[in-house]
């Protein structure tokens, strides 16, 4: 894939990088500055593996103040530079330039605080999502945004990404649950923003900092809000012998007054290949299959599953099957856990991330399966459904180039359409290079324009996370137009 | 009196912000007006009111969300969304009989531009937290639209969360767009009597760390309690700490259980049943306990351990009386008034102890003179100022509202 384009390397930077390299070098020790080739290729891609780049340096800091220190020089020598987490973004939001320097976060990984009477825990940003509920999980506590890839990605790409999981549609995402951060900007300087407190002062940077991909400034610290976990947990499984079915009954189910802690949706293609790799005992022959899960004390989630059977009774469902132990439960969610998996070992996969108002599902799946016909491909859905948040996941061979062409081209429709019922490109995967240039299908000239500004309020000369986000004709336009930089 | 526009369309808002930025004139953004009398006052030479941008654009039950103008009543969502049996989430508070100001005349735009969040807060997050889309005019005259209406977003920067508790200084916000939640089938209140500042904190403590999902957590000091309506409460000389739970009957009743098992060191429990609890909390909503005296009211956000020790200082330098909501961790204190508002105790307690602090009540005067919003750091105060200057170069909307020359 190669749709998306990345801004020419600065020759002039790339002639200059022994000496860069001996810079960083003496300002954090060489232990912390990769510099050789076959190191600096595995920080050449995220999780998005179709594109890769290695960066000029890869630097490791330890603290805050070598962060400082490094974006500080950056700044100074005009070096562009990717942060990143554990790599592990959907939407190439890591992936560096020839000429960047690429932070990564991985030896800033601590626990700095838990305060379980307020409720809170103050965390380095490398730390990984799930070390977080690990640290408190031993007193009854959890950190809610869950990603899929929580046992890998870093808290520091959470924020940047703005991430959900699983189960937000009851405890929101990434930005529903920070309390306050540590940020260094390009030019070196550390701000605290928030803090322990449930309201933070003044404007809401907070707001703005969660979810800007890494494009206002490196996260160093982060406070975030821990809850108590619930007694149990228990998912029941329905199946639907059309996706019109599946979706009026998780309309029906929220309309009623029950929120779930999660509803995830399978389509058959998905369902077969989950089955066939985690044997949950999934129905094989139902059009859509439906994992709902509350949770309380032993006695409500045992009458929230009854209200929730009785609901899916009103559209006629194949199969109805409540987790009746802690055992069952786990088999349930093995399938759709191990689904992107699975797909992965028969199949290269391109995976989307457009949400759509729940309303429009049935038209929305049917014009996904018509659009990847037209292009010759298959494709198999797997999402959040309480919260309309999409996941096709479009099949193609990696090595044949045309095919994959036609997935980035399919995956390009797809979203364009979620916009178009009302939607949104991308609900908790990020913009990074992947939907960029779909930004002004969404956006218009001055809403972008609004947000590219607030970008120059943080880091005047766009020198983090270069060639994200915005289409790069947009950027050059801005680049033209000195309101872009009035701010600065 | 300034000159008072009232916009019928985003392109009627477009045209006047466009005239005072050509001309450079200050306007003063108004929903009702309804909160004039907190923050920072605004001389005008142009007053914009958005109450002629009203009406409910999309409701959707099924998916929990609604977009409306900004100009709305808060009154009419409310009523709109109790007809299909849901709610805002985030329980905004209104400051309106506290503060002099006329009593649910708040619209929905001022709700999110300010971030006034109640009780709730604790178990559903705050006003900002529940803001998917906001379209607005900027002070350059850009109509612009950010976020959107379905739940999960991450296209672009947040900037709708952004502009919640801006107060007017960003953008004129013209519809926003919000996630709602279902009404519950029944609350109840568990109430405990005469509890000192520091226990009552950690009883709310205790059962915020409780998988209860408790909905309210407040303490109210003994001559708070007796400025409440409930007869009961009122008439008992003292201090009232209250945690609501909300749930379907069944799990109402299992969970107060729970709750009083695990609390039963603080002493014998009182219930409130369901309409008692709709009126306790909704006599706190409207922060009637808090009248609009000549006295000075302000609010403080800090950590619930560090709260009543916070207040302790205080009182050494004034009398002082206290109502603590989100489980201890946000303090609205009343304290006589002073010709600096009390502001340099107050705000040097706060730093010793750790938060934020802003004054909510005082005269005009006071609030013109000193720092009425918690004073920045300097890197955040940069960063404010730049803000301010990307969306409202010319410095025009609602100049001062929150810091003197932002």
């Amino acid at each position: 894939m190669t749709l998306s384009r990345m801004p020419e390397p600065d020759r002039a930077v790339l002639d200059r990088s022994e000496a860069i390299i001996k810079d960083l070098e003496a300002l954090i020790g060489a232990d912390g500055v990769i510099s050789a080739e076959d190191g600096r290729r595995a920080f050449e891609a995220d999780a998005l593996t179709a594109y890769r780049q290695p960066p000029l340096a890869v630097v490791l800091p330890r603290s805050t103040e070598d962060v400082s220190k490094i974006l500080k020089y950056c700044r100074q020598s005009d070096l562009k530079v990717v942060p990143r987490g554990a790599g592990t973004s959907l939407c190439g939001g890591a992936l560096p330039t020839a000429d960047a320097i690429v932070i990564g976060t991985s030896r800033m990984n601590r626990v700095l605080d838990t305060d379980f009477i307020n409720r809170t825990i103050t965390v380095e940003c490398g730390i990984t999502n799930l070390a977080i509920t690990d640290a408190v999980s031993a007193e009854g506590f959890f950190y809610a945004p869950d990603p899929s890839s929580q046992l890998a990605c870093t808290v520091g790409g959470n924020l940047a990404m703005n991430s959900g999981g699983a189960h937000c549609l009851k405890y929101g995402v990434t930005t529903n649950n920070v309390l306050g951060l540590k940020i260094v900007l390009m030019d070196g300087e550390v701000v605290e923003i928030g803090g322990p407190y449930l309201d933070s002062e003044g404007y809401d940077f907070l707001a703005l900092i969660v979810g800007s991909e890494g494009q206002f400034g490196i996260v160093t610290e982060t406070t975030l809000k821990i809850l108590p976990k619930a007694e149990t947990a228990r998912p029941v499984m329905l199946g639907f012998s059309s996706c019109e079915a599946a979706g009026q009954c998780v309309a029906a189910i929220i309309g009623s007054g029950i929120i779930p802690v999660a509803i995830e949706y399978m389509d058959k293609p998905a369902i077969a290949v989950a089955e066939a790799y985690a044997k949950a005992g999934y129905p094989l022959d139902v059009e859509a299959l439906l994992i709902v899960e509350v949770e309380g004390f032993e006695d409500e989630t045992a009458r929230l599953m009854r209200d929730i059977v009785d609901i899916a009774r009103g559209f006629d469902p194949q199969v109805i099957e409540a987790s009746s132990s802690p055992e069952h439960s786990a088999r349930i969610w093995k399938g759709r856990k191990a689904a992107f998996g699975a797909m992965g070992r028969i199949s290269d996969y391109y995976c989307m991330d457009g949400t759509i108002p729940l309303a429009r599902l049935p038209e929305v799946l049917s014009r996904i399966a018509q659009i990847c016909a037209e292009h010759r491909l298959k494709v198999a859905n797997v999402f959040h459904a309480g919260d309309g948040n999409l996941h096709p996941l479009i099949l193609y061979d990696a090595n044949n180039e045309d095919e994959a062409r036609r997935a980035e081209i399919a995956g390009a429709e797809i979203l364009k359409l979620c916009v178009a019922v009302g939607g949104c490109l991308t609900g908790e995967h990020g913009v990074g290079i992947e939907k960029r240039d779909l930004m002004e299908v969404q956006f218009s000239p001055s809403d972008l324009a609004v947000q590219m500004r607030i970008k120059s309020v943080f880091d005047p000369h766009w020198l983090l996370n270069p060639g994200k986000v915005f289409p790069l004709s947009a950027l050059a336009t801005a680049a033209e137009h000195p309101a872009a930089s009035e701010a600065a | 009196m300034s000159d008072l526009q009232r916009p019928g369309a985003d392109w009627e808002l477009q045209f006047v912000i466009a005239g005072c930025a050509e001309k450079r004139l200050p306007i003063e953004i108004i929903g009702s007006g309804s909160k004039r009398a907190i923050g920072r006052p605004v001389d005008g030479t142009v007053t914009i009111t958005t109450a002629s941008l009203r009406g409910i654009s999309l409701y959707e039950p099924n998916e929990l969300v609604m977009s409306a103008r900004a100009g709305t009543p808060l009154s009419q969502i409310e009523a709109e969304l109790a007809a299909r049996g849901q709610m805002l989430p985030f329980e905004p508070i209104d400051l309106g009989p506290a503060t002099g100001g006329p009593q649910g005349a708040q619209t929905i735009g001022a709700v999110f531009a300010t971030n006034m969040s109640g009780a709730r807060r604790v178990q559903y997050g705050a006003a900002r937290d529940h803001l998917l889309g906001v379209k607005g005019v900027n002070g350059r005259a850009e109509l612009f639209q950010v976020g959107g209406r379905v739940m999960k977003n991450v296209t672009g920067y947040d900037v709708a969360r952004g502009l919640a508790g801006s107060w007017g200084t960003l953008a004129v916000m013209t519809e926003v767009t919000f996630k709602v939640i279902p009404w519950p089938e029944t609350a109840a209140t568990v109430i405990y009597l005469g509890l000192p500042d520091n226990l009552a904190v950690e009883l709310l403590s205790a059962a915020m760390a409780l998988p209860v999902e408790i909905s309210g957590a407040v303490h109210l000091q003994a001559g708070v309690a007796a400025r409440l309506n409930h007869p009961g409460l009122k008439s008992m000389n003292k201090s009232v700490t209250a945690l609501r739970l909300e749930n379907f009957s069944a799990a109402v009743a299992g969970r107060k259980h729970r709750l009083k098992e695990a609390l039963k060191v603080y002493g014998k429990a009182l219930e409130l049943d369901h309409r008692e609890t709709l009126e306790f909390w909704s006599e706190l909503r409207r922060l009637s306990v808090m009248p609009n005296r000549q006295t000075l009211l302000w609010r403080i956000s800090t950590k619930a351990t560090t709260a009543p020790k916070l207040v302790a200082a205080i009182k050494r330098y004034m009398p002082a009386e206290a109502f603590y909501d989100w489980a201890g961790s946000l303090v609205w204190l009343e304290v006589p008034t002073a010709a600096d508002a009390g502001t340099a105790e107050i705000r040097r307690v706060t730093a010793i102890h750790g938060g934020h602090a802003m004054l909510i009540r005082a005269e005009p005067s006071v609030r013109a003179a000193v720092e009425v919003f918690q004073p920045l750091s300097p890197p955040l105060e940069k960063l404010t100022r730049g803000l301010k200057a990307a969306f409202d170069p010319a410095g025009i909307l609602n100049p001062g509202r929150m810091y003197a020359n932002v």
